[in-house]
């Protein structure tokens, strides 16, 4: 039923994310939609080695804890839910939520998985297509390939909902799309009404970091002052038919809402502020204006949107070898000196092992680890070092850790703290696929 | 005279890719004046240059009183395979308020 006004609220912001916000929204936030955005770049082609290993799996580790937690009171109050956790197995993710709500003794929910994302077969087909950073084709990655998948838009996620489901879980979505669906779904809008569009876009790019929104990655002590951090509340967004939007969070939740922080999050990973691209349009903020409406309330005015392109942005996830590291820690009157000194010991074990590697990084952590190691850097009284490489080869990758490892009775004095690791990388990089050879598609669970 | 973005700005950094984007927030009008003036391309290139190959392009948001920064090769080759702990160069919006500017 077509509604003048929807409240959706962001239930996580990333993978990894806090869970109590979820829930606290849930009960007290009076919500109509629960949207939690989980999927990082390289996510689905990670859980697409796991899915392989057991095909029961293949969506995000925490899926099922979040729903868990947050089911009761949903279902209770009528939220419909929406989340990309599906990853790699939206289907066997389905199936899962289905069987957990029964055995929370709820009422069997009818659960919607979006499907056609995944378009590891088509892109296999189609070798020539070019990479977005190189204009290199494809085809030099396909023998690596993991997984392709493509960002489906808002209009698939509309069509679930619109199959009355309760929760909707899909693989790649775009993040704001999963957003402007339900608003396309609750308000009744037009996939081509491009006002609109514009504000829903907007309004999901800014919910789908979750607490970015409500002062997280934002305090600086003394400069910009952050209340509660430990219970920051997640964002939601009243949104009316004709396209206004105000944001907010529960009553008493942490964390502050306000014109600075939505415009930190306004311009988070956005690129040309007059064309960021969804599968649903080409979003323009160059006009766009903040206004603090009350305490932790911030409406705004002056979103476009151009049509949407006729292409689809996929991501390629490919296996790119190794990265190993390790790391060693100094402290005192020559602290420094004393781990430059590791350096060269390190450099010069692993050429005596006979490896190389193209590409070695060293860090001085507490000097150089984060912006480089910029002229005039005083020494500080302890440091840290870390050395990473990457290579084709497991164990060439593992030897760097372990070499840094055995500096405990063969370096220099007063070392400690000696870490290791290893771990497989999957590379990402994208591409565009014409419209018409992507299908998403809505397959309704009722099993019981 | 001189001052840093920090004095003047709040910021946020964020990826796609290999490429950096760090946005600079004026805190008022009279910040604005100075960073819309001086926060030029060339002068976040050179604060970055021992970090990025570059280019860096900058986008003008007068509503907002904000300046967007993209800064291209940044990112160690790109989050999924750098070998930096910060591959999503979170922190590099710090290396932006630590520049100095003319006032």
């Amino acid at each position: 039923m077509t509604k003048t006004r929807v409240r959706i609220g962001a239930g996580a912001g990333f993978s990894d994310d806090r869970f109590e916000p979820a829930l606290e929204l849930a009960e007290r936030g009076e919500l109509d939609y629960l949207v939690f955005e989980c999927l990082a770049e390289r996510t689905i082609a990670r859980e697409t080695l796991s899915r392989i290993k057991d095909p029961e799996t293949g969506y995000t580790p925490y899926m099922r804890d979040r729903l868990r937690m947050v089911m009761p009171a949903c279902m209770q109050a009528g939220i419909r839910i929406v989340t990309n956790m599906g990853a790699a197995n939206p289907l066997g993710a389905a199936r899962v939520i289905r069987r957990d709500a029964l055995s929370l003794g709820l009422p069997p929910p009818v659960v919607a998985a979006v499907v056609g994302d995944d378009v590891t077969e088509i892109v296999r087909a189609h070798p020539e297509l070019r990479l977005l950073d190189t204009g290199e084709p494809v085809e030099s990655l396909l023998p690596r390939m993991a997984a392709a998948n493509a960002y489906l838009g808002a209009d698939i996620v509309r069509e679930a909902l619109a199959r009355d489901a309760q929760i909707v879980v899909t693989g790649r979505v775009a993040d704001p799309s999963m957003f402007v669906g339900c608003m396309l779904h609750g308000l009744g809008w037009s996939y081509d009404d491009y006002p609109r569009l514009a504000a829903g876009t907007f309004t999901g790019h800014l919910l789908e970091c979750a607490a970015q929104l409500t002062g997280g990655c934002f305090a600086d002590p003394g400069k910009k002052d952050v209340p509660d951090m430990a219970r920051i509340g997640f964002p939601y967004a009243d949104v009316d038919a004709d396209g206004s939007v105000r944001l907010g969070k529960v009553a008493g939740s942490g964390g502050r809402l306000d014109v600075a922080t939505c415009t930190e999050q306004a311009l988070y990973e956005i690129h040309d502020p007059a064309r960021y691209i969804t599968p649903d349009c080409v979003l323009d903020i160059t006009e766009a204006e903040f206004e603090q409406l009350g305490p932790d309330r911030v409406g705004f005015r002056g979103t476009r949107a151009a049509p949407r392109t006729d292409t689809y942005k996929v991501v390629v996830g490919y296996h790119d070898g190794w990265i190993g590291e390790g790391e060693v820690g100094y402290a005192g009157p020559n602290a420094v000196a004393r781990a430059r000194l590791s350096e060269q010991i390190v450099r010069e074990r692993l050429k005596l092992r006979g490896f190389s590697y193209p590409e070695i990084r060293v860090d001085y952590i507490g000097m150089s680890s984060l912006h480089g190691m910029g002229a005039g850097r005083p020494e500080p009284y302890e440091v840290r070092l870390r050395v990473a490489a990457r290579s084709p080869d497991r164990k060439a990758a593992q030897a760097v850790g372990f070499e840094m490892r055995t500096l405990n009775v063969n370096g220099p004095a007063g070392g400690g703290g000696t870490l290791e690791a290893l771990r497989e990388v999957i590379g990402v990089r994208s591409l565009l696929l014409p419209r018409h050879l992507v299908h998403p598609e809505v397959v309704i669970e009722e099993r019981p | 005279m001189s001052t840093k973005v920090h004095e003047l700005a709040h910021s946020r950094a964020g990826d796609k890719g290999n490429t950096s984007n760090v946005s600079v927030i004026a805190y008022d009008q009279a910040a604005w004046d100075i960073l819309r003036r001086e926060l030029t391309e060339e002068r976040v290139m050179r604060a970055y240059a021992h970090l990025a190959s570059g280019p860096v392009t900058r986008y003008e948001l007068p509503r907002l009183r904000a300046l967007n920064f993209v800064i291209e090769g940044a990112l160690g080759g790109g989050v999924t395979i750098s070998l930096a702990r910060d591959a999503h160069g979170k922190s590099l919006s710090y290396l932006m308020l630590d520049i100095d500017l003319p006032v």
